[in-house]
């Protein structure tokens, strides 16, 4: 089962760069990079740029609207994900639990839908 | 043409005997061949109405739960075959296609592999809504029809139902296992499974009202299910503690009502309708418990709940043994209802005035919580403060959620009056 892990946080509370406390936090993320390879449950994952740099679109009548923000104001923005094939919800909760961000933001499992016989 | 011949009462019986018992071991070992809850379910349902067209006109078989399952498992094919997802679930079918050559030709019955012990853990699974697990823990696990849950919850049928059937989605859309989890996980999960269990008891102990049958059901429903646990999982202290502390609780059943239907506070019971055996029960399990060395807070609340259980009047209670048990419990888990506890034992090992001191830093994070009140205005009153202890009472009586807590709220202030 593939699950998506969304890491979310409020940039006020994750550590600044240059920091001992960041150096800890990247050695997190380095070790879950690596435990996730080596079990051979990680799809894919990247890191975010903050929700200033985002850019929204709709397209209403034809119309492309363009906005700068994110979609919807919230102190937690996310922050980066993984995709990880496990192979049930509580392997995906383990995996996620390694998440440096969970020790002050949150992450959210959520399935991957299977839409391939739809297209 | 075919003809189906009434179904006689004693088949009936005989079926609703066998849904109620082994509900939770049919359930659980058909979920584990079939890997699915709704088709599981179903499958059994199925079968049992087989059963009463069946037993009607032979006879009722030797092993009824293992023809249930027999027959299950051949509804499951059925199912599978003609559902529309058969290719999903074709390694199943392959395997419920073995299994039923296996028993084709023989008369002996499978036997039941217990899967119980999954099927609580994945019920109670956190990653669900919390009233969704007790839900399920009861539906699936304990065979209660969804109609008489949704009664014990003060529900309608059609909201119950579909919260059954969202965790069920849940349940397979997210992969949630059915399986005993690995022992690191066990403090989470343990715990919730505990904590269903216990809000279980707790609804139905709170439905004091006579008329209430059902929901005082869930108080017997409670401690069958963890009687299963204790079975399930022999050497796990906290199991036992949950169980010694429901059936001390429900030990006092026949005292908990006045003949004017007005709950009989701990104090004013009289104890001689207490039910002995299930006291002896309680506190060999406590015992049991305790002397495992690994104590937690169940275990410690049935020790208290033990105390009172022993003690001949609530005068010659062991109330400096219960403040300790309250310390103790209080480092554990630290909570503001622990400390309130802590404060009304300590009024009667030490008197009104010293209850009161201890309950002084307890308002602020209390204020809306009507026990607290309630004990406040018994301390005032036991202290003669009859004007301070009629606003807290008044103050609870405010507070409170359910008619029975009300009326004895006033019966205690009325009597404090009276002088």
């Amino acid at each position: 089962m593939k699950y998506i892990a969304l890491i979310y946080a409020n940039p006020a509370n994750e550590p600044k760069f240059g920091t001992p406390e960041f150096a800890e936090y990247m050695k997190g993320y380095k070790a879950c990079n690596e435990t996730y390879a080596a079990d051979g449950v990680l799809l894919g994952g990247e890191a975010l740029r903050s929700t200033d740099v985002a850019t929204t679109v709709r397209v209403r009548g034809g119309k492309t609207s363009t906005m700068d923000g994110p979609f919807i104001e919230t102190k937690e923005q996310l922050g980066g994900y993984y995709l990880l094939d496990c192979p049930d919800l509580d392997s995906a909760i383990r995996y996620a639990a390694m998440i440096p961000t969970a020790k002050f933001g949150s992450v959210e499992i959520r399935p991957i839908a299977d839409v391939s016989g739809l297209l | 043409m075919n003809e189906t011949p009434p179904v006689s009462a004693a088949v009936r019986q005989e079926i609703a005997a066998i849904a109620r018992n082994d509900w939770g071991r049919l359930v659980a070992s058909l979920i584990g061949l079939l890997g699915d809850f709704q088709l599981a379910e179903d499958s059994l349902q199925d079968a049992l109405e087989s059963a009463l067209r069946h037993w009607t006109r032979n006879s009722v078989p030797q092993n009824p739960p293992g023809w249930l399952l027999l027959t299950a498992r051949r509804k499951a094919i059925d199912r599978i075959r003609r559902s529309r997802n058969f290719e999903r679930k074709s390694g199943e079918y392959a395997r419920l296609i073995d299994l039923d050559h296996e028993t084709a030709d023989s008369e002996i019955m499978p036997e039941i592999p217990d899967e119980r012990l999954a099927l609580i853990f994945t019920c109670c699974h956190p990653a669900l809504e919390a009233k969704s697990r007790i839900a399920l823990t009861l539906r699936t696990l304990g065979g209660l029809a969804t109609g008489e849950i949704a009664r014990s919850f003060l529900d309608t049928e059609t909201a119950m139902a579909q919260r059954l059937v969202r965790a069920q989605r849940k349940i397979r859309d997210a992969a949630i296992p059915f399986a005993v989890p690995e022992r690191s996980l066990w403090p989470e999960r343990l715990d919730s499974v505990l904590s269903v269990l216990y809000l279980v008891f707790s609804e139905g102990y709170a439905a004091s009202e006579g008329d209430d049958r059902l929901r005082h059901d869930l108080c017997t429903e409670a401690i069958r299910l963890a009687r299963i646990l204790d079975s399930l999982i022999p050497d796990e202290p906290e199991v036992e503690g949950l169980l010694a502390l429901m059936i001390l609780h429900d030990s006092r059943k026949a005292a908990r009502l006045g003949n004017d239907a007005i709950p009989v506070s701990l104090a004013e019971q009289d104890r001689s309708l207490w039910d002995r055996e299930a006291i002896s029960n309680g506190l060999a399990l406590v015992i049991r418990a305790l002397s495992r060395g690994r104590p937690g807070p169940y275990q410690l609340q049935a020790a208290i709940s033990a105390i009172h259980s022993e003690a001949s009047s609530h005068d010659e209670t062991g109330w400096q043994e219960i403040v300790l048990l309250y310390d103790q419990l209080h480092a554990m888990k630290p909570n503001p209802i622990v400390l309130l506890n802590r404060a009304v034992a300590l009024s009667c090992l030490a008197g009104a005035e010293t209850g009161l001191a201890n309950l002084a830093g307890l308002e602020a994070e209390l204020e809306d919580y009507q026990p607290y009140h309630a004990a406040k205005a018994d301390m005032l009153s036991r202290a003669g403060k009859i004007n301070e202890a009629s606003i807290a009472y008044d103050k609870a009586i405010q507070l409170s959620q359910n008619r029975p807590d009300r009326l004895f709220l006033e019966k205690k202030k009325r009597k404090m009056q009276a002088g």
